[in-house]
Order: structure tokens, then C-alpha cells, then sequence
């Protein structure tokens, strides 16, 4: 066994004499603090022994006597306790972390057995000795007090042994031979007294005791090793700095209630009143769900709400960070709109036009229309199966845009809003037009890549003005085009800047702007605006309507804002009630922060100019980015969950809307994890909310025949009904400000009270009890079962289609499905239920693991090839000589590019140069994958 | 199994056991007046006696190192839970406890002893006001302390503590 014990703590001398006096056969492993740091943070000898700290095993003499010494680099002991408290590790791996144990642990080992009076005087010892000890030993070594000064907190103490001693006449504490009471009792108050002259000279049967103690030779050894004069300058300093021990009779208790986290305000008694007034009011107290009429158009007197989220690309798939980010949040956001009885409009669509949309068109050989088409459906199914409630999914590539944008862009003309300016641009002859930056390549001018973009080199990665590449080439028909000036419009933003300040003032005083949407503004704004081009030399646009500029198209940042605008013309004719209409319409645009400036300046701004009585932002709602477990979705290299790919794992819709939401990224970034999609699925949804729900409608069905029983309120009911209502007050709150994840959290919340009222109430056994006890299991169960009702109608936003199995397994009446500020008996009794049957499924280990592994989760870790993983990072020799390997396969490669040397050949010798990269890369310490390069992956 | 039998541990003693001793420091130590000597001081030695008087060694362990084990955990109890005087205090001691019985059944391993019963009284005032959050954070003393309030014999006067079987709770590690 191994004991160890740090030299200069008081403990260690008992366990030290201990096992001296037992002759127990340990080996010792000296310990200390590990360094001040470690010291301050590890508590008291004595208090919270099990708090992990290191040990630095330092050799060091220990008592002759005790067999064996460890060497230094031994296996750390006892991680359970602190540095300064004595570990004794057994044979069999069991520690002991207490000194009194480990000292009873020898004398049983060698076969004495405790007796009433051993232990009487090892509580004694552990209970008020030591106590008192602890405080004289830091009064001497930290205050400096000496002789009967500082044992004066022993006295009472001192006398107690004393007259121990002497009314039962034996020669040790426990009798006439030593037992281990004695050692300990020694152990304690040898540090504090050092030798018996320290002693009250009256209590001379103590002294005569203590000194005989110190003369045993397991005694006098175990001090001469602990108690060594560097080692307890080094306790000293260690006890410094620790709060001054205190006895347990000088402790002030507080009564003060603190402030715990999670813990529930109390409610007070007009709560309880009210709760249990708008309870008993039922359904009379809810509103009537408002049913608008079709189209949805704005309504005097009603609070119209106009919801946006940011259009989907149409060429891109979107990933479950795009849906959170927009689509479903303003999903969530707008049923809740409906919910409370608001008027609604949610519009969104694709955004079609823009030079990726005629690049995808190129390489799938179709028409920039077709792509859209195709496209288009793409997303509307995604959308549809996520169960997204769009009043209208349109697209921006119809007449209403082309009519829309150019009348915004005729008015801000007439404003004065524009501005004309040349740009040089490389034009193709052969193709007679304007080559956009990605149908242009040519020569990197920095690193002389031959297959340059024009907007950025993907072997250097620098960005390029597409008139700078060298040899530059058309493209589409490998001609070589020319650099012509040609003119371009831009929407005056400085000039608008005067419009754009106070309208933004305003609206964020009264609108709820999240705070990433306002930095992010006030950011571009501070960098000063500067003129922004409107217009483009594309083909697959909406045309510019204006003489010298007929063959260009919109930007597309200018043309896609519009398409909220034109998708809900293309919904109603009457559009201009939801988009001239600020006075009786708000509204909310969602969106990821990427989009901000878009929608917060520069549409703001063509709105302004154009001055037509535009209904602006009131409400912009940014997300955060969602991560892919540790990194990014990534199409191009299958990491992450694509909408499209939502639907193949067999987990049902609400189930991803769930998660999504639990984790929309709301004020930071936030990861999805496969492991914990399946720990919410079966914790939250499967054990709380949903066998809540369960238990509440089973109840019903098997007790009670199907029919909600009467309910007789008693003061823990009505204080549950008051508890429910803060929390669905709470819910209202968050939503209002769309704090749409913090606000699941209520649901939650709800729910385990639900579990914790049927858990304590048990109604499945008062239901065989006594008619008191069945009618306690009535109450409780109408109780939960209204409650899970209300439930219902607070879950729709987040998983409708969950709320409808519940409104079919409860039979909620549709009347109320509405949301009000109270919570009401919507069940009464009397009411029928349906069938009820679970909600949730498990999600299990295996299923979960598999999917992680088909979507690339966790695949960070690619294993390099063997020949480089035995490198260490940062060799110079090995850096400098692959880097001279590199530029010569370099040159080796351009040279047979230039002499047209075959394809195939090229490819080995590319793929050679690439390996070395690699290599490279691995001794500089970087990651391989950034060499991978960009323009051979597939978009 | 030791200690089954549903019968009360000090139940057939008859002797007094009085609380409060003048000139200590923790004027609640019981004290117990048997008919023959001076009479014995301390909840652990107190309890050590009267399980020996009714014949269940066992309570305090069979081999030397049991025996040690249940000692230090007895000796836990009557300095770390009776000397905490915080809310913190009584979080660390839950803390600690957590995880020594991460893999534990009972406080000294595998078998039933004196120290779960003492320990079983000493944190039943903390148990009784968690919530049920704090209870599935303290997952392993919960599991512990349902076990031992329903051991024959061993909850006697004091209220049952309900615990819920599903966990609530997720991020309560």
C-alpha cells in the first residue's frame, strides 16, 4: 500500500506515527501543493478532502523505520483529495482520504479492533479537536502568536483530556497500552504544541502523557521527517493564504435566502387569484381565432403583420443553417402572429437572377429559366416538407419584379438618387458581350496560375480585378477579350445617407432590431457610405430600363429586396396595401447576419429615394451562424444536413424543427450535433414533453373512461395554475420579442411541472384508493390534462404537426386553438378525449452513429499518409527541403503545360505536386485541406 | 444482506440517550446513559455501540480495510455534513458524494453499512429541499438515496423523498 502524506502537514504526522507505532508496511510518496497556484485553490486539510489536485511526488527522507522509498515519477495517488491531507492507497486500489481512517486502517490491519473508548475519543478528536487545532496552528504560524497565547483556544480542550486521564488513572486514553487514540490525539496537538512546556503547567497528567508520547520512537521519528523546518515555511505559506479556519460554534448561519440559479420566483397571492379566476372562466375566456379572409390583406384596427425571410439562392440547397436562419424562424415567428390573433402576411421565394444562376446554366446545358424551374421545386419541396407555413412561396423572376424594380428605379432617376460612372471591363468580341468576373480566366498576375478566375486565383487565393489577368480568355468561346470602358449607374448612397439616419433612429426605437442587425448597420454606417453599382453587364437580369444602359441588368443585391415586394403582387394584386402602407403595417424581416446591410441601408435606401410611401423594416431579425457538428456545412466536400437530405433519415419534420429551434442561433453561434439531436429527442421530447402529455391523456382513458373528471381545486393546484401562467407569460414575452428558442424553453418548463404535479400526486394509485383519494386523482388528472392542451396550442409554432396529434388524440376543441395571456380549463369536465397514443420515438445510439457517418460528421481527423505522420511539425531541414521539391515539381508541371504535353501525363504530374504540397504542409503544422484546390471541387 | 428485518437499529436498547453536554464545542452531541460506566459521547460512537449490542457487526464492515472505509465515511459525516453551514458547503459535499458513488451502491462499495444509515440522516434535511433539477445534477446520490430510504428499517419518522424515474433535464451534468 502507499501512503501519502505532504512533509510539513499537520495530518501527516498522526499517519506517520500511525504506522510507525502499527509497524504497517507502507511505502511513502511524499507530496506538496503543486506550485502556489495549485495550493491556493486546494481547501483546507480537513475540508472538501475529495476535491481532485495533483501530487508532485518529490523524494525526499521519510522516517527510517517505514520500509521503502518511491521513486519520484510514481503514479499520482489518491486524486481525490487535496496535497496537504495524508492518502493511504490500499492493496486493492480502495483510498483512504481521511488521517483518523488511515491511522485505524493500521492498528486493524495488525488485528486491534476499535473499542467504545477508541472511537469516543476519534469523533472527539475529528469533531472538536481538530477544529480548535487548525486554529491555533494558523493564530502561530500565520499571526505569529506564541506559547499559551495561541493554545488558549485548546484549553477547554486541554482540561478535557486531562481529566480524562486522570479520573480513569490509565496511562493512555484508552487504557493502560496505547491504542490509537492516543496517536492521533498526539498527531493533532504535537504541531500546535511542539513540546510539553507549551503545556498549562496544571494539567500535569497530560503533560506527563503528551511527553511520554513524543519519546516513542514511531512518535519521535514521524515528527523529525514532517515537521522539518523548510516544510512547514512551506505550509506556512500555503495556509496564508486560506481564510482563517473557523470553529463551528463562531459560524454565522445565514438565513438570507440566496439566490440560486434555476431557482422559481415566489408567487404571490394575486397571482394565485387571478390564475385560478381566468381557470375557472374556460373557454369563454379565449378570443375567437380570427380567420382571415384569403388573400390576407391588411385590416383597419387589427395589428397587421408583413413577415419576410430572406430569399433563398435558388441554385443552392439550402443547408439546415439556411433554414434555421430564415425560413424556419420566420415560420415559427408567424404562426405565432396567427396564434395571437394577428393579422399575417409571411411571404418569401427565390432569388433567381445573377451570374451563378447563368454559370449553372452553362454547365448543366440548360437555359438560366430552366435552372430556376428546376430549382424552384427543389426548394418548394423542402419547404413544404419542413412544414413551413408560407402564405405565398414565389420567385423573383417574373413580370411584377421586372414593372417593380424599374418603377423604383425610374423614381430614384427623377430623384436625382443616380449616378453615372465608367468602368473598364473586359468585353469578348466574338460573344458581343461584357464578360462577368467568373466568365473570364486567365493568368493569376501574383502567382502566374494559368487558371485564374476573374475575381480570385484559387491556387494563391488572392483577389483579382478581372482587367489585371494576364492573358485573359473568354470563358464560353476561348477568345481573348478586350478592355473596354463602358458605363455603369449607382445609387447614391451618401446623398440618402440625410433620408437613412433619422428613419433608422426611429425605427429602432420602436421596433425590436436584434443586436448583431444594429452593430452590424452602425458599423457600415461609421465606415462612411460610399456610391454602390446598380447595374451589371449580364444577360439574365431585370432589364435597365433607360436609353445607353438597355443591354445591362440590375445588380443583384439592388433587384432581389424587391422580389418581397413582387412575390406578394404576383399573391395579390392589392399588394400595395402590405408594401405602401407603413401606417397600419408592421414589419418583420428574417434573415442570417450576412444579409444585414442589404436590408437595413442599402434597400432602405432605394425605398427612401424612391419615395412612394414604402412600408420599411421595423423589425429585423439576424441569426447567428449554425456550425456542422465542429466545423462548416460544406457541400462541395457532403459535410452536413441538406434540406433535401432532411427527409432520407427517417426523423420526422417537427422532430428537426425542434432541434433546429432549440438551438437557433440566437445571439451566438451555435453547433448542430448529432449525439445531441438524439439526448433532446429522448430527453426533452420523449421523457418530458412528450410523457407528459401521455400520461395526462392515458390517465383520462384508463381511470376515467375517456371523460375529464371534475376537479376540485386544492391551494397546490391553484399554486400549479399560477405557476403555468408565468410561464406562458414568460413565453408570450420572449415571442414578442422573437426570442423564439428562448421561449421553447417555457414549453419545457411547463411540461416538468406537469411530470413533477403527477409525480408527487400519483394518481395512479389514488384512483384505487379511498372516494377522497379518487377524487384526488380527478382533480390532478383534469388538471394535467388541460394542461397538456394548453400545450398543444403553445407547441404549434414550433412542431404543428405534433400540436394537431394532440388536438386529435385530446379532442381540443379548434376554438381553442388561440393564444391568450390566461390559462383556462379548455377540457371541462365532461369532456371527451380520443385515443391517445405516444408522440415521440426513440432516437437510438446505432441509427444516430450511422447518420453521422453518412453526412461527414466529425471527419475533421483525416488520416495523412503513413511516410508523414512520423514528422514532427516545425522541422526546418524537412520544410526547407520539401519546399525546394515543390517549386521544382512546380516548374516541372508548367513546363508541361506549355509544351501541350498530354493530359494524363499533366494529372500525374499535377497529382505528384499536390502530394508534396501536402507534405508541406504537414511539417509546417498546417492543415493539408487548404491546398485541396478550389477549382476542381464540384459546385 | 446486513440489517434487514425492518427492525429499528437502537430499538431494543434500553438505555437513554440525551442530547447536549456542557463545555463542548457542539452542544447537540448525544450522549448515551447505558446502565454500567460513565456513559458514551458522539453519534459515531454511540451508533458503533448499540450496532454492536444488537449483533450486526456487520454495519460496520468485516475486514480491516471495510472497516476503515466505513469509519471514514462515518467520520465524513459528523465533521463535512453536520459542518456545513452554506449553501456551498452543502453543494460541494453533494459534489464529492456524486462522484465517489458514481460507482458505488453504498458508501463503502457493495455492502450496506452504519455509514449509509448516518449518512442517510444527515442528508435528509439537504435532500428533502433539492429540486428536481438539483436531484438529477446529483444524479448518483439520488440513485443512492432513494436506495437507502427504502431499506427495511432504515427511513423510520422521517418523510419519504420522491424522486422522478425519467430524467427532465438534459444539460444537468
Amino acid at each position: 500500500m502507499r501512503l501519502r502524506v505532504a512533509a510539513g502537514g499537520p495530518a501527516a504526522l498522526k499517519v506517520l506515527a500511525a504506522a510507525g507505532a502499527a509497524a504497517a508496511p507502507v511505502r511513502l510518496v511524499w507530496g506538496g501543493p503543486l506550485g502556489e497556484t495549485a495550493a491556493a485553490a486546494a481547501p483546507l486539510p480537513g475540508r472538501d478532502p475529495l476535491v481532485p489536485a495533483p501530487v508532485i511526488p518529490t523524494p525526499r527522507r521519510g522516517p527510517p523505520g517505514l520500509t521503502g522509498l518511491l521513486p519520484p515519477a510514481e503514479q499520482p495517488l489518491a486524486p481525490l483529495s487535496p496535497p496537504w491531507t495524508p492518502a493511504l492507497e490500499l492493496d486493492s486500489g480502495t483510498v483512504l482520504f481521511s488521517p483518523n481512517a488511515i491511522c485505524q486502517f493500521f492498528f486493524l490491519a495488525r488485528g486491534e479492533e476499535p473499542t467504545d473508548l477508541t472511537n469516543q475519543w476519534l469523533e472527539w478528536e475529528a469533531t472538536e479537536l481538530q477544529p480548535a487545532a487548525s486554529a491555533a496552528l494558523y493564530a502561530q504560524l500565520v499571526h505569529g502568536r506564541k506559547g499559551l497565547e495561541a493554545v488558549e483556544v485548546l484549553g477547554k480542550l486541554l482540561v478535557h483530556i486531562e481529566l480524562n486521564l486522570s479520573r480513569r488513572g490509565t496511562a493512555y486514553l484508552a487504557g493502560d497500552t496505547k491504542s490509537v487514540a492516543d496517536v492521533v490525539v498526539w498527531g493533532t496537538l504535537f504541531p500546535v504544541l511542539q513540546d510539553e512546556t507549551s503545556l498549562p503547567s496544571e494539567l500535569q497528567v497530560l503533560r506527563t502523557w503528551f511527553q511520554s508520547m513524543t519519546l516513542s520512537e514511531a512518535c519521535r521519528k514521524a515528527a523529525d521527517s514532517v515537521l522539518m523546518p523548510k516544510a512547514l515555511l512551506e505550509f506556512k505559506s500555503y495556509l496564508q493564504k486560506q481564510p482563517p479556519p473557523c470553529l463551528a460554534m463562531e459560524r454565522a448561519t445565514s438565513n438570507e435566502p440566496e439566490e440560486e440559479e434555476g431557482s422559481e420566483p415566489a408567487l404571490t397571492e394575486e397571482e394565485i387569484t387571478a390564475a385560478v379566476d381566468a381557470w375557472a372562466r374556460g373557454v369563454a375566456a379565449l378570443p375567437k381565432p380570427w380567420q382571415p379572409q384569403k388573400p390576407v390583406l391588411p385590416v383597419e384596427g387589427m395589428r397587421n403583420v408583413l413577415i419576410t425571410s430572406a430569399l433563398p439562392y435558388v441554385n443552392n440547397v439550402p443547408h439546415l443553417g439556411n433554414i434555421i436562419g430564415c425560413v424556419l424562424s420566420a415560420d415559427t415567428f408567424a404562426r405565432y402572429c396567427r396564434l395571437r390573433n394577428w393579422n399575417t402576411l409571411y411571404v418569401c421565394g427565390t432569388d433567381e437572377y445573377g451570374t451563378a444562376t447563368e454559370t449553372k446554366a452553362v454547365e448543366e446545358g440548360l437555359t438560366p429559366q430552366e435552372i430556376c424551374n428546376k430549382y424552384n421545386a427543389i426548394h418548394t419541396d423542402i419547404y413544404r416538407w419542413f412544414d413551413i407555413s408560407f402564405d405565398y412561396f414565389g420567385r423573383t423572376t417574373t413580370p411584377y419584379q421586372t414593372m417593380i424594380a424599374q418603377d423604383i428605379f425610374q423614381r430614384l432617376l427623377a430623384r436625382g438618387f443616380l449616378l453615372q460612372d465608367t468602368v473598364e471591363q473586359l468585353q469578348c468580341e466574338d460573344c458581343q458581350r461584357f464578360l462577368a468576373d467568373r466568365f473570364v480566366e486567365g493568368t493569376c498576375p501574383f502567382c502566374s496560375y494559368e487558371e485564374a478566375r476573374g475575381d480570385q486565383c484559387d491556387k494563391c487565393g488572392k483577389l483579382i480585378n478581372a482587367v489585371e489577368l494576364k492573358n485573359p480568355q473568354c470563358k464560353l468561346c476561348r477568345g481573348v477579350p478586350v478592355v473596354k470602358p463602358t458605363q455603369h449607374l449607382f445609387l447614391d448612397l451618401p446623398k440618402l445617407e440625410e433620408q437613412l439616419e433619422p428613419w433608422l433612429e426611429q425605427s429602432w426605437a420602436t421596433g425590436d432590431w436584434t443586436a448583431n442587425a444594429r452593430y452590424i448597420t452602425r458599423s457600415w454606417i461609421r465606415d462612411g457610405l460610399k456610391p454602390r453599382c446598380i447595374t451589371r453587364d449580364l444577360k439574365w437580369g431585370t432589364p435597365v430600363p433607360l436609353d445607353g444602359f438597355r443591354d445591362k441588368v440590375f445588380y443583384v443585391w439592388f433587384d432581389a429586396p424587391i422580389g418581397y415586394l413582387s412575390i406578394t403582387a404576383n399573391y395579390t394584386d392589392q399588394w400595395e396595401r402590405w408594401w405602401k402602407n407603413p401606417q397600419q403595417v408592421e414589419l418583420y424581416n428574417f434573415m442570417a447576419k450576412d444579409n444585414v446591410p442589404f436590408h437595413s441601408v442599402i434597400f432602405p435606401c432605394s425605398l427612401l429615394g424612391a419615395d412612394d410611401n414604402y412600408t420599411l423594416v421595423n423589425h429585423l431579425i439576424a441569426t447567428e451562424y449554425l456550425n456542422y457538428e465542429d466545423g462548416k456545412f460544406s457541400k462541395s466536400r457532403g459535410v452536413g444536413v441538406f434540406g433535401d437530405m432532411a427527409k432520407d433519415t427517417g426523423i420526422p419534420a417537427d422532430i428537426w424543427r425542434f432541434y433546429l429551434l432549440y438551438l437557433r442561433p440566437e445571439g451566438q453561434d451555435s453547433a448542430f450535433s448529432w449525439s445531441d439531436l438524439m439526448l433532446k429527442n429522448n430527453s426533452e421530447l420523449l421523457n418530458n414533453l412528450g410523457n407528459f402529455i401521455n400520461r395526462a391523456g392515458m390517465f383520462v382513458c384508463k381511470f376515467f373512461g375517456g371523460t375529464v373528471p371534475d376537479m376540485v381545486l386544492t391551494p397546490d393546484d391553484k399554486r400549479l395554475l399560477a405557476r403555468v401562467t408565468l410561464e406562458l407569460h414568460q413565453y408570450h414575452q420572449l415571442l414578442e420579442k422573437v426570442r423564439i428558442r428562448d421561449a421553447l424553453r417555457c414549453i419545457l418548463s411547463i411540461s416538468r411541472h406537469g411530470n413533477q404535479y403527477i409525480q408527487v400526486n400519483e394518481p395512479w394509485k389514488r384512483i384505487k384508493g379511498d372516494e377522497k383519494d379518487r377524487q384526488r386523482a380527478g382533480t390532478v388528472t383534469g388538471v394535467a390534462v388541460n394542461m397538456a392542451s394548453m400545450l398543444a396550442v403553445m407547441l404549434q409554432p414550433y412542431m404543428p404537426s405534433v400540436s394537431l396529434a394532440i388536438q386529435g388524440q385530446l379532442c381540443i376543441p379548434p376554438d381553442c386553438f388561440v393564444l391568450s395571456h390566461n390559462f383556462t380549463c379548455t377540457l371541462p369536465p365532461g369532456h371527451r378525449v380520443g385515443t391517445v397514443s405516444p408522440l415521440f420515438q426513440k432516437l437510438e445510439h446505432d441509427q444516430i452513429e450511422a447518420l453521422r457517418k453518412r453526412f461527414g460528421g466529425g471527419q475533421a481527423k483525416q488520416t495523412p499518409p503513413a511516410s508523414v505522420t512520423l514528422m514532427a511539425p516545425g522541422d526546418p531541414e524537412l520544410i526547407q527541403e520539401l519546399t525546394e521539391e515543390v517549386a521544382k515539381q512546380g516548374n516541372h508541371v508548367r513546363q508541361l503545360k506549355a509544351n501541350k504535353a498530354e493530359k494524363a501525363q499533366v494529372d500525374t504530374e499535377v497529382a505528384k505536386l499536390l502530394e508534396l504540397k501536402k507534405q508541406l504542409a504537414l511539417a509546417e503544422g498546417k492543415s493539408p485541406e487548404v491546398l485541396v484546390p478550389k477549382g476542381k471541387r464540384k459546385k | 444482506m446486513a440489517g434487514g428485518g425492518g427492525r429499528p437499529l437502537c430499538g431494543k436498547q434500553a438505555a437513554v440517550i440525551s442530547v447536549g453536554e456542557g463545555g463542548r464545542l457542539h452542544p447537540e452531541v448525544p450522549v448515551l446513559q447505558t446502565n454500567n460506566g460513565p456513559g458514551l459521547t458522539g453519534l459515531i460512537t454511540i451508533a458503533a455501540h448499540l450496532v454492536k449490542q444488537a449483533k450486526k457487526d456487520q454495519l460496520l464492515g468485516s475486514t480491516a480495510e471495510e472497516k476503515a472505509v466505513v469509519q471514514q465515511w462515518l467520520e465524513y459525516r459528523v465533521t463535512q455534513v453536520d459542518g456545513c453551514s452554506s449553501k456551498e458547503d452543502t453543494r460541494i459535499i453533494l459534489k464529492n458524494l456524486n462522484i465517489h458513488l458514481e460507482d458505488k451502491v453504498y458508501l463503502a462499495g457493495n455492502i450496506f453499512t452504519l455509514a449509509d444509515v448516518l449518512m442517510y440522516y444527515g442528508l435528509h434535511h439537504v435532500m428533502v429541499d433539492l429540486t428536481v433539477q438539483e436531484k438529477e445534477k446529483y444524479l448518483n446520490v439520488s440513485r443512492w438515496f432513494n436506495h437507502i430510504q427504502h431499506y427495511p428499517g432504515v427511513r423510520q419518522h422521517l418523510s419519504n423523498v420522491i424522486f422522478i424515474k425519467n430524467r427532465l433535464y438534459t444539460n444537468a451534468h
